[in-house]
């Protein structure tokens, strides 16, 4: 093999980076295009041109965002066969037909961008304005759909294996909705408007902050953030109802998220804090009987959580990785109350003052809930993919066993970490860059971004 | 049943090859375009002449991969571990292609815009030769069945692959250069269109070439292949042959919207060969279509997908065609029409 590197902890490193990189652009090609939906029927509605110009400097955004974001899917599907091969090899026919669903929409979403931004200036309003209708619905599907994915790893089933572990017979509509699917599949969908949301917005604040307090820069902060002080109270309410179904099909998982070493009735919930090797918890604020009760209100304190000693295999999950989970689920949380909270002083302002929230502190929250979002986001993903291990398919196939045997993973690890960097650093260049043109007022035209249409002839071949 | 998946398999890499080859071989024409002065005139015909939805055509590669994997698992657990090398630099290219993609439109420094250029005609040059080389370890039998890993090195640099790489590299500059000769033309530049009508015969001329020592390559290193293409497979060699000859014969005679498509028709016969020469094989003469196909629903929802995309996309990839050949409607509709000012421009729509 290429250089004996042991390559599971490199291909685990390398899909944990480039998942986790994919997973911040997924928020922007998922909601963009329903702020810009708002914004563009303000704009024809009302005939509104601070609405109009976000709603055209949004799509040519959203067109960059979109084709980094294409990139970056597309190393996904190469690893998935070059990192994971015995996953692929054994359970693909079950696995990818989740994928294929998503391609369609991946496939649909591509070519409406395109149209939308063609249609500036090619298309009538109100059938220009349609044409978001399907970039929105294949962002939700496409979603869906890798999440329908992601759910099924979680917890398998449509498939029957034969005594020498080949899936023989499948169940397409069973693989696709499994009993997580459709809380996961919620989940994801509304942490893509929340992300999408605070981080769009927060631009915004952060310009009011610089003293842009004109109509247009209120807008572009009312419009993400509205949407995404909606979907935070429902995430924390769906965030809930998945932690319960964790606690009920997910008991190992659910041990490490809420750091339970021993299975017992009136669990406190503990607030970080870690687990030891000898299978003590130490530090951390512990809140009685928090745990168990949340895991199931109708039994109160007297819930039975089942602790990590009840699981056969010891030592897996490690002790490092359980400490991670409940890590990342505390900070997942905590963001998330957090951001819960801003949004209810944004609403409160509405609903009393008629206005946003005017002071610099406000502003000041609203420019870092960008950052706080995409943490939670991080962190969410944590939480199902480490407190999975050591499976790759629950209860199947173990990470270790997936894992291609190419020794030379460290190197591609190296490089495409570095290449991402990279791209990361110029993706962020490029769309400040293109905010300062505007700023200087010089517009840009269709035609200057990824998916628009070809500038005139005339314009490119004059020497 | 299996055999329908292999057939929509196929139908995706031939669809890859002809849309992302005129592709790649642009951004070949770009890389050997000579220096900034010289170059720059064909250079931005390039740039001009890349489709709308250029990078989408990676859609098709992702549709091949994700059809592989479902479809036949077994078979694309071999070639992942096997190939390994040449796939991750593949992989490594269309990273570098897109992001230059992304943005070389939106940076707009000359100094930014030649670098990202650069990046990506080079990684125009290393994916195909990669895709290709993988097809040649593919054919030469070279990729082992039963989800081990064949050798990671002699594996993709055997002749066939050799073959596989360098074809692959003429035949994505070949299909651009028909096509470019044709935009050159349709903007009126005679020079500029003199100017690939000369690379198109070379290109033409050499791919044919490489085409025929390919043959006596294939005799040597993958028998099984050459077997299928001296017989069954004979009719679409030829069909391929004629193609080609017809799309030479047209291109001298100036009569380049008669060439473009039969040059696009001898590059999808020659994918089409490959495939027809391998069957009933996956993986020759070690893993039959049959044997590595995934279970009935599995295939009977992949076709579904096919089938669900042929009715979403294409009537919306029409659309956008359609809005590519439209021009702006701004510019010549009269002004007084105000549901489209709105539309027209940033600025405020003006009194009604």
């Amino acid at each position: 093999m290429l250089l004996g590197v042991n390559p599971v902890p490199w291909a685990r490193s390398q899909m944990a980076f480039t998942l986790g990189a994919h997973i911040i652009l997924v928020p922007l090609g998922v909601a963009w295009a329903f702020m810009a939906m708002i914004a563009n029927w303000r704009a024809i509605k009302r005939d509104d041109a601070d609405a109009l110009l976000l709603a055209q400097r949004w799509s040519k955004y959203m067109a960059v965002t979109f084709a980094v974001g294409a990139v970056t899917g597309t190393v996904l599907t190469f690893e998935f066969g070059l990192l994971w091969p015995t996953f692929m090899g054994r359970f693909g026919a079950a696995f990818g037909i989740p994928f294929a669903v998503e391609g369609l929409f991946f496939f649909a979403e591509a070519i409406f961008i395109a149209i939308y931004i063609y249609g500036w200036k090619r298309m009538k309003p109100w059938p220009h304005f349609w044409t978001l209708v399907p970039i929105i619905i294949s962002g939700i599907g496409g979603t869906v759909s890798v999440v329908a994915a992601n759910a099924w790893m979680n917890d398998p089933g449509g498939f029957t294996l034969n005594s020498s572990g080949q899936v023989t017979n499948v169940h397409p509509w069973s693989v696709i909705f499994t009993s997580a699917m459709p809380y996961e599949a919620l989940h994801m969908v509304l942490a893509a408007y929340l992300v999408g949301g605070f981080l769009i917005a927060s631009v915004y604040a952060a310009g009011m902050l610089r003293g842009r307090r004109d109509r247009y820069h209120r807008l572009g902060f009312i419009i993400p953030f509205t949407v995404a002080a909606i979907a935070t109270p429902l995430q924390m309410l769906v965030g809930d109802s998945l932690a319960r179904y964790v606690y009920n099909n997910e008991p190992t998982k659910f041990a490490a998220i809420e750091l339970v070493p021993k299975t017992s009735s009136d669990v406190p919930e503990t607030l970080l804090g870690h687990l030891n090797s000898n299978g003590t918890v130490t530090g951390g604020i512990k809140i009685p009987g928090l745990a168990s009760w949340l895991s199931d209100p109708s039994t109160g304190k007297s819930t039975v959580v089942q602790g990590l000693n009840a699981f056969p295999t010891s030592g897996e999950p490690t002790v490092r990785e359980v400490n991670t989970v409940h890590l990342a689920w505390d900070i997942m949380v905590g963001l998330g109350t957090a951001l819960t909270l801003l949004a209810a002083w944004y609403g409160a302002s509405w609903l009393f003052r008629r206005r946003m929230p005017q002071s610099k502190i406000f502003l000041w929250l609203a420019a870092a809930s960008g950052i706080a979002s995409i943490i939670a986001l991080e962190a969410g993903w944590v939480v199902t993919e480490v407190g999975r291990q050591p499976w790759i398919v629950v209860n199947y196939l173990k990470v270790q066993n997936a894992a291609t045997t190419n020794g030379g993973v460290w190197i591609t690890f190296l490089v495409i970490t570095a290449l991402y960097l990279a791209v990361g650093t110029t993706l962020v260049t490029v769309m400040r860059r293109m905010s300062k043109r505007w700023r200087a007022e010089v517009d840009l035209d269709e035609s200057e971004v990824p998916y628009g249409p070809r500038p005139e002839p005339e314009k490119v071949l004059v020497p | 049943m299996s055999t329908a998946v292999a057939v929509v398999l196929f139908f995706g890499v031939t669809t890859y090859a002809v849309f992302g080859g005129a592709d790649f071989g642009a951004g070949f024409w770009d890389l050997i375009a000579g220096g900034a002065d010289r170059g720059a005139r064909p250079r931005a015909l390039v740039d001009h002449s890349i489709g709308p939805v250029w990078e989408a055509n990676h859609v098709w590669l992702i549709f091949t991969l994700v059809v592989l994997w479902t479809g036949f698992s077994a078979a694309f657990q071999s070639i992942m571990l096997t190939l390994f090398v040449p796939l991750t630099l593949a992989a490594l290219g269309i990273v570098l292609r897109g992001s230059s993609f992304a943005f070389r439109k939106s940076v707009s420094t000359t100094s930014a815009r030649r670098f990202a250029g650069a990046l990506f005609a080079t990684s125009s040059v290393l994916v195909p030769y990669c895709m290709g080389a993988v097809a040649g370890a593919i054919a030469s039998g070279r990729v082992p069945a039963g989800g081990v890993a064949g050798d990671w090195w002699s594996s993709w640099t055997g002749p066939t692959s050799i073959l596989g790489g360098v074809l692959a590299v003429a035949v994505c500059a070949y299909l651009a250069s028909t096509y470019l000769v044709a935009d050159a033309i349709r903007f009126g530049d005679a020079d500029l269109a003199g100017y690939f009508r000369r690379r198109t015969l070379v290109a033409a001329i050499l791919t044919g070439a490489i085409a025929f020592v390919g043959i006596f390559v294939l005799h040597n290193d993958a028998r099984y292949i050459y077997d299928g293409l001296t017989s069954r497979a004979l009719p679409v060699v030829i069909l391929s042959a004629l193609c080609g000859a017809g799309s030479l014969w047209f291109t001298m005679r100036d009569r380049h919207s008669l060439a473009r498509p039969l040059a696009i028709g001898a590059v999808a016969a020659v994918v089409i060969a490959w495939g027809v020469a391998q069957w009933p094989y996956l993986l020759p003469q070690t893993l039959k279509v049959s044997q590595g196909a995934a279970p009935d629903p599995t295939l009977w929802s992949i076709l579904v997908v096919f089938v669900l995309a042929a009715v979403l996309i294409l009537p919306s990839l029409a659309l956008l065609y359609y809005l590519d050949q439209r021009s702006a409607l701004g510019v010549d509709e009269a002004a007084g029409a105000p549901a489209i000012s709105v539309a027209r421009s940033a600025q405020p729509p003006g009194p009604r």
